[in-house]
């Protein structure tokens, strides 16, 4: 019935066995094969006695060499904790302002704080310091809380409308569509278009728009749109925008305010590494 | 008697399905209680205006039955180019990111896409050529027919529906975020009922075999049908929140729950990638070679090394986590010693070829095969390798896990059902031969070429990616940003998309070439679905 398989001068024997015409040849295992599996055992065994392995009634074997993966992560941290310990301490000792005076530490800081950053920063600021929208760009020097060492500093310590930190940066713009009129908010809103530089959506709203501003937004954002680092108060007469500069982000941010937030980081970095991000950010372009 | 009890059982579920789908706490179950609404309610209908019919009786104990290994041999191919295909997709939405359209958000972003890739390429595709060629398989080898009658129709049906309240689970939002075990409580229990009746089924056929020995194909079969079950029922212990909604808590808490997953999900390799397809490559290479297996006692050996020791290498997805160092340990030196087991598979699938060397010229079916094998090999040396602590510190979480898993899978996992495929439809559909092998050379070439770029795009760009990540300066600060590790590996994920297309388009090609097999071929004169057991 079923197809005899070829058999061929040479072949060894069968088993005997015949399913749907599939038989077997007695062949022995061959001997690499077998010499191979013996040394893995070996081997396996070996490993077992040297490295934690074999679980017991409290605890697990140890392994003769002591060996542990959070020990062997640990060996590697103290290792460059050692080798840095001193310019650490160096850098946590010496004025904010000067860090820049002395060319080792400086050179330090700024790939320390350059490696802080892409761990922590890069997530909201962009790996580049570009930002984002609503996450400031760091290469430029439009600063909201200030942009020379201290204040840099400042914020990156306690960060910005967090309520982990009660020194964090605070300031918060009232949503202003619970307290103008619809037609005032769109008058202040092609205001803002031409304060920034920019054209307005329908021109015959600025000069009603002025007022307005005048009225409700220079106590914060100044009266000629500079802003006001005290208040993390946006710079509104150049260019650049967290948010976006278009009539209609302009709306949303005035109808409906924003509460960006940023983490304080002295709970989580050393105060070396939090100067040595600080020297970094700095030395982008447009630290003060 | 039977189609009464039938339609209580039908009702009552239609009755259940109606009123979850009226309750329901979540999209997912909605949808799923509509379509087993639907489902249950066609079938009731079904089976009322059968019932009381008579019924023709002509004695079928003698023939295999191969309808629903034909029905398994349409569903794998059908699910294997869906699945290719969304693999394309989601590995053209990493390289571009605007693939993940604004409007698909929630729905078709890579997020909900990827397990829809992994279990219909492993589950509907390989779940449904394990089934299908297992089905055919024991009943050639035990020259009986399938134990159970219309049963195997409940498992093929059953699987398909399974896979669809998997498929659209994912893509609504109902999955329980275990890797390959994505699918919620209720279509876990569905599966559970499924793979009993299929065990039932397989063991059934065993039991009334007509040969004298068991056929080694059926012990890979046998170990892959009875440890799915186990890994299973045990990765999935979880308690719905509620029996209107598709949530569930699982029952292990923290590191345990991660190792039983990875138990789970090393085992899904083991059992359902690896035990499983050597059950096929066993069968279909001597058959198709035309020459004995190698080794009687080599089988012996490597199976049940392979089935003791591929049990315990599930930790080595967990070095350097919660996980205890010891239970790391073990799972690396047990994968080690699992190399040579694992091998023994690989020796007598391509030592069966000597003598018939020849045909790898003239039988691209034969050399789709041998590559199969070949890739099979390749990577049960990587995954140990990859599993020693020193190397996955570099490979873990990086693509060349990726690579890893899909050397395996296209390579020998879709290799040999590819391979099965073109073995089974002229049998099945009684035709003399292919309708080309000039399409099957096709085939092969693109498959391979596809694997090739795939895996070896992987692996610069998954080591790349490794080294980046470790990357520090003279002072040991990280030199590089995640996102910088991203933009690096563009390219590459180019490349492996280019590779997936060319896989998929070798598929097509072998759904044209088997449907013009069936369309076109010469039929074939005798019989040869007889169940008549081998002199």
């Amino acid at each position: 019935m079923s197809k005899k398989p070829v058999q061929q001068n040479k072949d060894p024997e069968t088993t005997g066995h015949s399913w749907d015409g599939i038989e077997e040849f007695n062949n022995p295992l061959p001997k690499w094969w077998v010499w191979v599996f013996y040394a893995t055992i070996v081997w396996g065994i070996g490993y077992t006695i040297a490295y934690p392995a074999w679980p017991l009634v409290n605890q697990a074997t140890a392994g003769l060499l002591g060996y542990s993966t959070r020990g062997e992560v640990a060996e590697d941290i103290a290792e460059f904790e050692a080798q840095n310990a001193e310019i650490n301490a160096r850098l946590e000792g010496v004025e904010l302002a000067s860090i820049g005076d002395d060319p080792e530490i400086y050179s330090f800081a700024v790939s320390s704080g350059e490696a802080v950053f892409r761990t922590w920063c890069a997530q909201c600021h962009g790996s580049g310091a570009a930002g984002a929208v609503g996450y400031p760009n760091l290469l430029d020097d439009d600063w909201l809380w200030g942009g020379d060492m201290e204040a840099i500093h400042y914020t990156i310590s306690h960060g910005i409308r967090n309520e982990e930190d009660f020194d964090a940066h605070y300031s918060e713009m009232p949503a202003f569509g619970e307290l103008l009129e619809p037609e005032e908010i769109v008058q202040v809103v092609n205001y803002v278009q031409v304060l920034s530089g920019g054209q307005a959506a329908d021109p015959s709203q600025v000069e009603a728009g002025e007022v307005v501003y005048l009225d409700q937004c220079s106590a914060c954002h100044g009266e000629a749109g500079e802003g006001d680092i005290f208040q993390g108060a946006p710079n509104l007469s150049d260019a650049i925008w967290l948010y976006g500069g278009d009539y209609e982000t302009l709306m949303e941010t005035v109808t409906y305010s924003r509460f960006g937030v940023m983490p304080p980081w002295q709970t989580r970095l050393t105060e070396a590494q939090i100067r040595a991000v600080t020297a970094y950010v700095h030395q982008l372009g447009g630290g003060e | 008697m039977l189609n009464y009890l039938k339609l209580i059982a039908l009702g009552l579920i239609t009755l259940f399905a109606m009123i979850g789908a009226s309750y329901a706490r979540d999209l997912a179950y909605q949808v799923h209680m509509i379509l087993i609404m639907l489902v249950a309610g066609g079938l009731f209908l079904w089976t009322l205006r059968r019932t009381d019919e008579p019924v023709s009786a002509t004695d079928l104990s003698l023939e295999y039955n191969d309808g629903v290994i034909r029905a398994g041999v349409i569903a794998t191919a059908f699910w294997g180019v869906i699945g290719f295909l969304v693999g394309v997709v989601i590995a053209f939405q990493l390289a571009f990111p605007v693939l993940n359209f604004e409007w698909a958000q929630g729905f078709l972003n890579f997020g909900r896409l990827r397990p829809l890739h992994t279990s219909a390429v492993i589950f509907a595709f390989g779940g449904n050529a394990l089934i299908c060629s297992s089905l055919y398989i024991v009943q050639r080898t035990s020259a009986a027919r399938l134990w159970g009658g219309n049963l195997v129709w409940f498992v093929f049906w059953g699987y398909q529906l399974f896979i669809v309240l998997a498929a659209t689970g994912y893509v609504l939002g109902g999955t329980q975020s275990k890797e390959y075990a994505e699918p919620e409580w209720y279509v876990d229990l569905w599966l559970t009922v499924v793979w009993v009746a299929y065990l039932a089924v397989f063991l059934g056929t065993l039991v009334k075999r007509k040969e004298p020995h068991i056929y080694v194909a059926n012990w890979f079969l046998l170990s892959f049908i009875v440890t799915v079950a186990m890994l299973h029922v045990v990765n999935n212990l979880t308690i719905p929140v509620s029996i209107w909604g598709s949530k569930s808590i699982i029952l292990w808490p923290g590191v345990q729950d991660a190792m039983v997953q990875w138990w789970y999900g090393h085992n899904a390799v083991g059992f359902f990638l690896t035990a499983g397809f050597l059950g096929m490559m066993y069968y279909f290479i001597p058959k198709q070679a035309e020459r004995p297996v190698f080794s009687y006692k080599l089988s012996i050996i490597h199976f049940w090394a392979l089935i003791f020791l591929y049990i315990w290498a599930g930790p080595h997805h967990l070095h350097y986590t919660a996980l205890p160092d010891w239970a790391s340990t073990l799972g690396m030196v047990f994968s080690i010693v699992l190399w040579m087991p694992s091998w023994g598979g690989m020796i007598n699938g391509l030592m069966t070829l000597s003598g018939a060397w020849d045909k790898l010229r003239t039988d691209p079916v034969i050399r789709m095969m041998v590559i199969s094998v070949g890739f099979y090999g390749m990577s049960t040396f990587e995954g140990p390798m990859m599993s020693i602590r020193a190397v996955n510190s570099l490979s873990h979480y990086t693509d060349w896990t990726i690579g890893h898993v899909h050397s395996g899978a296209l390579g020998w996992n879709g290799m040999i059902t590819f391979g099965a495929l073109y073995f089974l439809v002229p049998v099945l559909w009684k035709r003399e031969r292919l309708y080309s092998l000039g399409l099957v050379s096709w085939h092969f070439w693109l498959a391979t070429i596809g694997i090739v770029l795939y895996a070896a795009s992987m692996w610069v760009t998954g080591i790349m990616e490794g080294l980046m990540w470790r990357e520090v300066d003279a002072n040991g600060f990280l030199v590089n940003s995640f996102a910088d590790t991203v933009a690096a590996k563009f390219p590459m994920y180019v490349v492996r998309g280019l590779g997936g297309v060319l896989y998929l388009t070798g598929a097509i090609i072998m759904c044209y070439n088997l449907w013009m097999t069936v369309r076109r071929s010469p039929a074939k004169e005798a019989s040869l679905s007889t169940a008549v057991p081998a002199e």
